[in-house]
Formats: structure tokens, C-alpha cells, sequence
């Protein structure tokens, strides 16, 4: 029973990172139909940027006292999205914008191709081996704090949820609470109409780039002081997950993702303990198979990319 | 009701003429959709465009809005010009510049945001006049709050003009017909037109509701100091609502008048009914 309620937490903690990766998918999909295979890799730039902030930068260590640790890491968490908010901004300039009014596969090929390029920017500046940082967050267990053995909880799996769920929440109140979110929901569902209605759709399609990459710097920032290890091709199996997460929920569907991505944590989670790590990887494809086959609209349908 | 901005006036309006368009062309490949069609819509007038299936009606209409560009012609509108050229180029205003201007617009075949609410398709409409920007919403300054606000109330108003009061919170999708048509209305009109661009407003509407439709875009007119271009193909509502009527056929104009003139033109019986009808 304990170890289940371990694994159990072991997986929401992943799930909700996988769920700022996922957003970031469901996000460009729901507005430009585009699978955006660089956001994976996007994800582990941030966390390399995360990487030499903490390592070459504030250089943190256990040591740091708390306050200025909490303060660093927030300036850490900020620069790291702004980062990488500008260089999906600067992807889909490059990459995406040119391809508008191309047929749906050709932003798709150049998705897959912008994938390389930042894996190999990684490669070269960080080489093929993994990247560490040294456990800089205490090593305290929440629940022995308050009488509760057997199970714990780490200052790690709650750093990951006081970060994520208000990025959440903050995304969900964003797109359904302001100007910028209905301009997106509006593109979303038809960009031709929206524009005539006086949407601007490039800057609405520009804004989701900026989010999504935010998402993703701060997914990034959280993985590695989680995991506290980076390498060039972290994007792929993180990115596979997301990406599942998100069709799991129903992609271009918010809420789809979060729940999507908290699902797939506790299967990643569950396979881990159970069956075996390798096998891991093999039971997420079978998963993103058996929804495409039996349910492509996935769990919540595809709210926001609903199209007539 | 609330103070809605004013689209602001280009340099040298016409004192008459709120649109002005003049030899506009529109060629997709070898076919010339639209051809050196000249075109006024006098300010605080219903104007009609008709005309049989292919004449090029959406086309030109399409190149009001800045979702075409004209292959030649020049298109202004207030005194700003939606066309311009550079070299051999050809450029329009983009859409969503063009509805900041004042020029706002209904589907033939309904294009609401289906599953936003009907306030929110509304807001969506007002998105050109509301000034928050990304970075006001991140850090929720009071003035985006009392923009916000502002919104709502707003559109309710127009809800309420285009009489859909209490519907606000239902999808656009699950609104009955007339209601969705009603309220492509009322988002059109939360863009604060100056000109309202109406596609086959009364489409498959039965008479009383074609007549209460043709009622209903009177009486905005009178109300709101707008001029209405109109494209429809039921005769009764185009003789019974419009000041002009433009009759393209083929992409050229081949009559232009007053509904009784245009009627009575027999280039306008023969493109509707055929040759024999004409000369009979």
C-alpha cells in the first residue's frame, strides 16, 4: 500500500512537469494545427540554461541559506522562461511564419528539422555526455515532518508543485479571463473569421509561441533541479510524453493536457516500480497507439481546436 | 450605452462617399473574377450588390475586407486607402486593419466562434478597441481589470440590441438559426462600424422572419448612422431595403440604380432569366 502511494506521488510530480511541456504542444496545435516537434527540445534547452545559471551563474550549493536560494532560484525561473520564450518566438519566425499559407505538411517537416537544430546546438555547446548539477534543494521529508512514515514526500516533488500549479492556473486564466485569451480562443477556431473581426492573428499565433516557450523554460528549470540532470536529447523521451499527454487529453484541449500529463506520469511511474524501466518508453507508444486508434479525440475532446 | 471609440477619419474623405472604389480587378489565374468594376456606397445609404451565382459578388466583397488583394484598381474607404500599389505590387490592408478602420461583417454561411459564449463571441468583436496588452494581463494592472470590464457591460448592450439579452452564456453553436444570424450581427457590431458589410443576411429565413431581419437592419441603420452593403439574392428584401442596387454579372457591372431602374433594366432580366425572357 505504501509503495503504491509512492509511486503514486513519484508520478503526479512527473506528471506535472510533462504538463507544462504538454501545454506548450496543445497550445500551437490548437491554434496553427501544427505538431510542434521542436518544443521537446526547446524544454531541454531551458533546462541546460537552468543548468549553467545555477552551476557557472548564482552558483548554488546546499549551503546557500534559504531565503537568497528561493530568491535565486525565482530569478532563475524567470530568465530561463524569458529565454526561452524568445527563442520559440524566434523559431516560429524562422521556422513556422514563411510556411502560413503552405500546405500542413511543410511546417510539420520544418518542426521535425528545427528538433535537430536545437539538439545539435546542445551537442555542441554541451557536448554528448550528461550535464549534473549537485542536489542543491534540502533532502527533508514533508510527511515525517508532520507524524506520517512510510511514505514520503521530498522538498523536490513540493518545489515541483508550488512551481507548476500556479503557471497553471495562471495559463487557464489567461486564456479564458483576458483580451489576448479570447483573441487566442477565437484564432483557434477560425483564424480567417477572427482576423476579420479584428483579431490580429500574427500577433495572436506570436503570443502562444511566447507562452508555450515560457512553459517550457520553467518545465525545464523544474526538471533539472528535480532530476538535477540535463543531456542533449532529455526533449525526445520528455517530449514523447508530453506530446502523448497532450493527445491523451485531447489535443488543442488545456485541461486534456494537464490531465493527460498527470496520467502518463503515473503510468511512467507505475511501469518504473513494476515492470521494468525499459520498458517504459515502449508502454508510452502503446498508449499514444491505443488513443489514436480507439479514441483520437482523447479523454476531453478537442475543445479548442474545434473546427467546423 | 457605454462610449464606444470612433474608427478614426483618413486624410480627405469624400463628403459624399464613404466607399469609393474604382476599375478594381480580380484575376485568379486565367479567370477574371471581378473586372474595372466601379463602385460607390454613399454615406448613411443601403447599397445592394446582386447578381447571379459566379458573378464575382464575394469576390469584390473579399476585397473590401483586405482578405483578397485586387490584381488592379484602387479601393478607399473614409478617406483611407485600402489598396495600395508599390512597383507592380498590389497590397492590401490586412483584415483585422481594415476592421479597426470601421468596417465590420456577417457571413453568408455563419462563421461564429462556435464554442465561445455569445458574450464572447461579442467580445471578441470589441478585441480592436480594447488597449491591454500580454503583459497587463500577466501582471493584472487595475486598468486591464476596468477594461475587462468595460467589455462585458458592452457587450451585454449589443446582446441586448441585437435582442439576445440573457443568452450571453450559451455557446454560439447551440443558439437556434435566427439567433446565430442575430448575433454575427451584434459581434459585427461591437467592431464599431462605420460601414456593416452584410452577406445573404436572411438566408434561409421564412418570410416573417425575412421581413422582421429587413426591419431590424433599417432600424440600425437609423440608429447607429451606419451605411449597409448588402449582398442577397431574395428580390424582396434587396427592392424593399436598398437606396442603390449594383447588378454584377460576370464580374462586370452591367447595371446600377435605384431598385425601381434596376428592375426595370432588361441586361438585369436577361442575366437573371435568361435571353428569351428578356425579349419577351
Amino acid at each position: 500500500m505504501e509503495q503504491i502511494l509512492q509511486t503514486i506521488i513519484i508520478g503526479l510530480s512527473n506528471g506535472l512537469i510533462f504538463a507544462l511541456v504538454a501545454l506548450g504542444y496543445t497550445l500551437v496545435y490548437g491554434i496553427i494545427e501544427l505538431i510542434n516537434f521542436a518544443h521537446g527540445d526547446l524544454f531541454m534547452l531551458g533546462s541546460f540554461i537552468a543548468f549553467v545559471l545555477i552551476s557557472s551563474v548564482f552558483v548554488i550549493t546546499a549551503d546557500t541559506p534559504l531565503t537568497l536560494m528561493v530568491a535565486q532560484i525565482a530569478l532563475i525561473i524567470a530568465i530561463t522562461m524569458i529565454a526561452t520564450a524568445a527563442i520559440n518566438l524566434s523559431i516560429e519566425r524562422v521556422a513556422y511564419k514563411p510556411l502560413r499559407n503552405a500546405p500542413k505538411l511543410a511546417p510539420l517537416i520544418s518542426a521535425i528539422g528545427m528538433s535537430f537544430v536545437l539538439q545539435n546546438i546542445a551537442l555542441l555547446i554541451f557536448g554528448p555526455a550528461n550535464k549534473s548539477v549537485n542536489a542543491i534543494l534540502p533532502s527533508v521529508n514533508i510527511l515525517s515532518a508532520v507524524g506520517i512514515t512510510g511514505v514520503t514526500i521530498s522538498a523536490e516533488q513540493v518545489f515541483v508543485a508550488i512551481v507548476t500549479i500556479p503557471l497553471l492556473i495562471a495559463l487557464t486564466w489567461f486564456v479564458n479571463k483576458t483580451r489576448q485569451g479570447r483573441a487566442m480562443r477565437a484564432t483557434a477556431q477560425d483564424p480567417d473569421t477572427a482576423g476579420l473581426m479584428g483579431v490580429n492573428v500574427d500577433r495572436t499565433i506570436a503570443i502562444t509561441f511566447l507562452i508555450g516557450g515560457a512553459l517550457a523554460g520553467a518545465a525545464g528549470v523544474v526538471q533539472i533541479l528535480y532530476n538535477n540532470t540535463s543531456v542533449w536529447n532529455l526533449g525526445f523521451r520528455f517530449g514523447l510524453n508530453a506530446f502523448t499527454s497532450a493527445v491523451l487529453g485531447g489535443i488543442g484541449n488545456l485541461q486534456g493536457a494537464v490531465l493527460g500529463a498527470l496520467v502518463l506520469g503515473l503510468i511512467n511511474a507505475f511501469s518504473d516500480r513494476y515492470l521494468a524501466a525499459n520498458w517504459t518508453n515502449a508502454i508510452v507508444f502503446a498508449v499514444l497507439i491505443g488513443i489514436l486508434v480507439f479514441k483520437p479525440t482523447g479523454l476531453l475532446g478537442q475543445q479548442l481546436a474545434d473546427r467546423a | 450605452m457605454a462610449a464606444a471609440p470612433v474608427p478614426r477619419t483618413g486624410t480627405q474623405p469624400d463628403a459624399d462617399l464613404l466607399v469609393k472604389a474604382r476599375h478594381v480587378t480580380k484575376k485568379f489565374g486565367g479567370l477574371t473574377a471581378v473586372n474595372a468594376v466601379d463602385f460607390d456606397i454613399p454615406r448613411g445609404s443601403i447599397v445592394s450588390l446582386i447578381g447571379p451565382n459566379g458573378a464575382g459578388k464575394t469576390t469584390f466583397f473579399n476585397m473590401i475586407t483586405g482578405a483578397y488583394t485586387p490584381t488592379a484598381g484602387t479601393i478607399t474607404f473614409d478617406g483611407h486607402h485600402l489598396v495600395t500599389q508599390s512597383g507592380n505590387r498590389m497590397r492590401s490592408l490586412k483584415p483585422h486593419a481594415v476592421t479597426e478602420l470601421g468596417i465590420g461583417r456577417t457571413f453568408q454561411n455563419i462563421r461564429l466562434f462556435g464554442t465561445m459564449s455569445a458574450l464572447d463571441n461579442i467580445r471578441v468583436g470589441l478585441h480592436v478597441h480594447l488597449k491591454s496588452h500580454w503583459w497587463d494581463a500577466v501582471l493584472r494592472l487595475p486598468s486591464m481589470r476596468a477594461e475587462e470590464e468595460y467589455s462585458i457591460q458592452r457587450g451585454e448592450e449589443l446582446l441586448e440590441l441585437v435582442g439576445l439579452e440573457g443568452r450571453g452564456n450559451i455557446w454560439a453553436r447551440n443558439l437556434p438559426y435566427g439567433d446565430q444570424r442575430r448575433l454575427e450581427i451584434g459581434r459585427a457590431l461591437a467592431t464599431n462600424p462605420k460601414l456593416l458589410l452584410l452577406d445573404e443576411p436572411t438566408a434561409g429565413m421564412n418570410s416573417s422572419e425575412t421581413a422582421e431581419m429587413t426591419a431590424f437592419i433599417r432600424s440600425l441603420r437609423t440608429r447607429l448612422n451606419l451605411s449597409v452593403l448588402l449582398i442577397e439574392h431574395d428580390m424582396r428584401v434587396v427592392m424593399g431595403i436598398s437606396d442603390r442596387v449594383t447588378v454584377l454579372d460576370y464580374g462586370e457591372v452591367i447595371a446600377e440604380g435605384s431598385p425601381a431602374e434596376v428592375r426595370a433594366n432588361p441586361r438585369v432580366v436577361e442575366a437573371y432569366l435568361g435571353r428569351g425572357a428578356a425579349s419577351n
